[in-house]
């Protein structure tokens, strides 16, 4: 049950992070959630708040979000999320 | 005789200014087709999580939620068409009306109405044509969708879906679209929408992958209330992705076709233009030499 987890936090139009990480704490709409290895399946949804990645293979990350989800399965954090700052289009509409 | 050389002229003038314009099209569709396979690929992962989380929690949770139970009671059905802004595309918008008009038959056998919603001008020109009502139709950006107009289908097929009867409700809300399969292959089909159908093991979920028992936070019904309208725009999203490459995908091909033609009429037209050009030369030198010899002999 040491093993690291495998987190993918996902936006609409692309991932925002993707790898292994120690710990995730996502703030859920009954309070922070904090994930570690071994957790048990939980699917929650997200209010507006900051999602934390700690222990990442490449350092720490956090993501301001304004709404979201989270499923743990086996070790295996989803995260997907709506940005708080809109990320501008991966293709503008005119180009 | 000078007037045959001087047509066949202008048509390759013509055809060599098509070409270019064709050459030029292919090109812009093979720029722009990179970046709308990345888009597709990007929201892809997006989609597959949100399709698991769905399935979780309506295979593991005895919720009733309105949008998981098939309604009878309108007898509508909404249907949105997702084509091309413009032509140039080979048979791209065709294919997907054809299939449209062949959902829209299956349903008028089964007794329903149709609502129509049209994305891309193609589309609601020939609904239009044929003097059809159309209920909601977004034009403009078809080879680059945002997901604001996505955000405003969903809205609009949501509402329709949540309204009651009089209201102009509908039973169910079908997509047409296509199928980014690879660049050679692109395949019109038709997606239900709503009610959810839930099948395990479609290209979103991996299979032979056992469904775990998930704890749901607050509670499965506020998990599927959140999750629901962001399904149906990630669909509607991924959808109007995989009809922007398929879309540029057409068009490369069908220009790339197209400036080939072009080189093999003005080939042609080169050769008849030569040969107009060699019988004038050979009728003048006849007269000339005939006239000489009348010349000689009287």
């Amino acid at each position: 049950m040491a093993g690291p987890l495998t987190v993918d936090v996902v936006a609409p139009d692309r991932v925002l992070w993707s790898g292994t990480a120690e710990r995730l704490v996502a703030p859920t709409v009954e309070g922070e959630i904090g994930l570690l290895t071994g957790h048990e399946p939980v699917l929650s949804v997200l209010r507006a708040g900051t999602v934390r990645v700690r222990g990442g293979a490449d350092g720490d990350a956090e993501f301001a979000i304004s709404s979201g989800f989270v499923s743990f399965d086996r070790d295996v954090v989803t995260v997907v999320v709506e940005p708080a700052v809109p990320a501008e289009e991966t293709a503008p509409a005119a180009s | 005789m000078a007037g045959q050389q001087r047509v066949y002229r202008q048509r390759i003038r013509a055809t060599s200014s098509l070409k270019k314009i064709f050459r030029a099209m292919e090109l812009i569709a093979a720029s722009r087709i990179g970046k709308a396979r990345l888009r597709v690929e990007q929201a892809t992962p997006y989609a597959r999580a949100i399709t698991r989380s769905i399935s979780a929690v309506a295979a593991h949770s005895s919720v009733d939620h309105p949008l998981t139970t098939p309604r009878t009671d309108t007898g509508r059905a909404a249907v949105l068409v997702i084509s091309a802004d413009r032509g140039m595309a080979g048979a791209y918008s065709a294919n997907v009306i054809r299939e449209a008009e062949r959902l829209r038959g299956r349903l008028q056998a089964d007794g329903k109405e149709i609502v129509q919603f049209a994305a891309g001008r193609r589309a609601v020109s020939y609904y239009s044509f044929r003097r059809r009502e159309i209920a909601g139709q977004w034009t403009g950006a078809s080879d680059a969708p945002d997901r604001e107009t996505a955000r405003e289908m969903a809205k609009a097929l949501f509402e329709r879906f949540q309204a009651s009867k009089e209201d102009g409700g509908v039973d169910e809300i079908y997509i047409v679209g296509t199928r980014f399969v690879s660049m050679v292959t692109q395949q019109a089909m038709v997606l239900r929408l709503l009610p959810l159908e839930i099948v395990e093991g479609v290209e979103e979920t991996e299979e032979g992958e056992l469904e775990p028992l998930y704890d749901f936070e607050p509670s499965p019904e506020l998990v599927l209330d959140a999750l629901l309208p962001r399904y149906i725009e990630s669909r509607i999203f991924s959808s109007l992705l995989h009809c922007a490459a398929s879309e540029l995908a057409s068009r490369q091909r069908a220009m790339n076709t197209a400036t080939s033609n072009a080189e093999d009429i003005i080939r042609n037209y080169t050769r008849l233009a030569n040969q107009a050009r060699q019988a004038e030369i050979t009728q003048e030198i006849s007269e000339i030499v005939s006239g000489a010899d009348a010349l000689a002999a009287s």
